[in-house]
């Protein structure tokens, strides 16, 4: 991409000390007088780029450091090496006009304030981000129409369901149109439904406003929805960075063939034989096949079954993504 | 959506008071919405003062104790109403919210966090003021309170000492509680801090009935500036010079605290881990 960049990370690393003890209440004791620690690398050198535009996600198992990376580049936490520039800003300076132009959006924690109506605490983030009268009333009626707020605004926070909190505290992190949105798991806990309704919300403003998009989500559907691109984290280091397809085509050692036949299949002799000379069958019925083939031996083994059965059709695909992705965090491949 | 970003590179007096008005009101709000717990604070506020006066009173009852019956209730009567004006709670809450990561709303604002504690500190005042104000007015009516050294030249005088008593504990404790950036736990300083007012702020008895060595101590120290002196002042004990010397000292340990506020505050932030949020 030529434009510049919204957000440039390079070398960024952060380590945790955090105190250590065995179990027990002897232990408990000894570490008065002899306090063990140990460095925990949550971050290690991970750099990328995003543009204006980009929806990005970063994906990765619990602990693989993604929620760091994100408090580092929203001001929350100084990392240990490296630097980073958002909208020519180094987010842990903390500089106001960065802070004002970008919004962290997490699952589990709130800006929204627990015992007043919703529509107080917007008022409260109009005179925080010096939202003017104008832009304030047009954002909430456009707000409010899109995430549907209009019975909700008057309650406050405590009375909302999960769904209802989370869809007015996107709103309110949006009320004075960050250019950078980091977004932790803003669908977790909601339904299929309010997921959905989510997702439509993030894409619309992103198509609208060319905001630099940067999502983690243990949901594959709101990655596969969002993301033309993500960036795969492990253990703190970078694993991949690019394409959704591409990741797959990377990292899955595996195809899929399916095959159907052109007559039904009554008789199991080849079936019995069917994992040695061609792959992993993963369901057999007699009128097709599923095999899981090495990637290597697709074309060979596409062959082999065209000329030994009677197949009607053969389609060659990748897996599904959301088991390439588990396979990359149960294995840790290196790219 | 329009596009216009704010300039916050400057910074905007307007917009300041526009957030305290907005960040009052929801705190005020908060308060009014749990009233019944500011009322348990306000009662267990009253408590102390009235066990004080009781205590006091008995104790000069036959013997020179320094100050009458009367001067005593006066004396415990104006701390409730100054202790009440000055109590600021933060060392507590730092700790819950670094504990449990309930900084990290607060600190991804373009508002410096301590607007947000100043308008919840004043707003709980504010409303615990309902049940003070009877309360002293009670108070000095059933133990005969004497004023006889308070003229309305004092109540002016008290005015400048109380609100210099109250940005004093404010910015004081508000500092002392940046410690918890690094220790996390920091109740335990809380009550050292507290039991140091009960002493040297002159809120267990009035520092002119102590030995000489407290108070030349406490003249020193803070403590005496944000609770005794706003006392005096009412009461009509300090005019002229000493008045002057008072502004004085609350101002020098304003500068103090707020310069060490400064030079602290983005290193304690350097040191939050924003655990669990």
């Amino acid at each position: 991409m030529s434009s510049t960049p919204m957000i440039s990370v390079q070398n960024l690393g952060k380590t945790y000390t955090v105190p250590e003890r065995e179990a027990g209440a002897k232990a408990a004791i000894a570490s008065l007088f002899n306090r063990k620690t140990r460095d925990v690398q949550a971050v290690r050198d991970v750099s990328f780029e995003i543009h204006p535009g980009e929806v990005v996600g970063f994906l990765g198992p619990n602990g693989a450091g993604k929620t760091t990376t994100m408090k580092m580049l929203s001001g929350l936490l100084h990392p240990s090496n490296g630097t980073a520039s958002v909208l020519g800003f180094t987010p842990w300076e903390r500089d106001r006009a960065y802070l004002g132009q970008m919004t962290l959006i997490m699952g589990q924690r709130n800006q929204l304030q627990w015992d007043i109506p919703v529509i107080d605490s917007y008022q409260l983030f109009k005179a925080i981000f010096r939202i003017s009268d104008a832009d304030y009333r047009q954002r909430l009626d456009e707000l409010t129409e899109w995430l549907e707020l209009q019975s909700l605004i008057n309650k406050p926070a405590r009375n909302l369901s999960l769904g209802e909190r989370m869809k007015c505290e996107i709103a309110g992190s949006l009320l004075h149109q960050p250019k950078v949105l980091y977004l932790d798991e803003p669908t977790i806990g909601l339904d299929v439904s309010m997921q959905r309704k989510i997702r439509e919300f993030v894409a619309q403003y992103n198509a609208r406003t060319g905001a630099a998009v940067m999502l983690t989500s243990h949901y594959m559907a709101d990655v596969e929805a969002l993301c033309q691109r993500v960036i795969v984290i492990h253990h703190g280091t970078l694993l991949y960075d690019g394409d959704l397809h591409g990741l797959v085509s990377r990292f899955s050692p595996f195809k899929t063939i399916a095959i159907e036949f052109s007559e039904p299949m009554i008789a199991n002799g080849q079936l019995a034989g069917a994992n040695d000379r061609y792959g992993e069958v993963i369901s057999a019925t007699d009128t097709g096949w599923e095999i899981r083939v090495p990637k290597s031996e697709t074309a060979a083994v596409a062959s082999r079954l065209l000329a030994d059965l009677p197949v009607a059709d053969l389609t060659i695909s990748e897996p599904p993504i959301e088991e390439v992705i588990e396979q990359v965090f149960a294995t840790g491949v290196e790219s | 959506m329009s596009s216009l970003t704010p300039d916050f590179s400057k910074p905007s007096p307007r917009a300041l008071l526009g957030y305290y008005r907005g960040q009052f009101a929801a705190a005020l709000g908060f308060n009014l919405a749990y009233r019944g717990m500011v009322a348990l604070w306000v009662l267990g506020a009253i408590m102390q003062p009235l066990v004080l006066i009781v205590v006091w009173q008995t104790v000069s009852e036959g013997r020179d104790s320094g100050m009458t019956a009367g001067q005593y209730a006066a004396y415990f009567m104006v701390s409730m109403i100054v202790s009440h004006m000055t109590f600021i709670w933060h060392m507590w809450e730092f700790e819950w919210r670094i504990r449990s990561g309930y900084f990290s709303p607060l600190l991804l604002r373009p508002v410096h966090p301590i607007h947000h504690d100043i308008c919840e500190n004043l707003s709980y005042k504010l409303v615990g003021l309902m049940g003070i104000i009877p309360a002293a007015v009670l108070m000095a009516l059933i133990f005969g309170a004497d004023f006889s050294g308070a003229s309305w030249r004092s109540m002016v005088a008290f005015a400048p000492a109380l609100l210099l008593a109250m940005a004093l504990r404010f910015v004081v404790e508000w500092c002392l509680a940046l410690a918890a950036f690094w220790m996390t736990k920091v109740a335990s300083l809380n009550q050292l801090f507290d039991a140091f007012f009960l002493f040297l702020g002159g809120q267990f008895a009035p520092i002119s009935v102590m030995p000489d060595w407290i108070q030349t101590l406490s003249f020193a120290l803070p403590f005496r500036w944000s609770i005794y002196f706003p006392i005096q002042v009412a009461l009509g004990d300090i005019t002229g010079r000493d008045l002057w010397i008072g502004y004085g000292m609350q101002l020098l340990w304003i500068g103090l605290a707020i310069g060490i506020l400064q030079l602290m505050w983005k290193r304690a932030v350097a040191n939050y881990s924003a655990v669990g949020a």
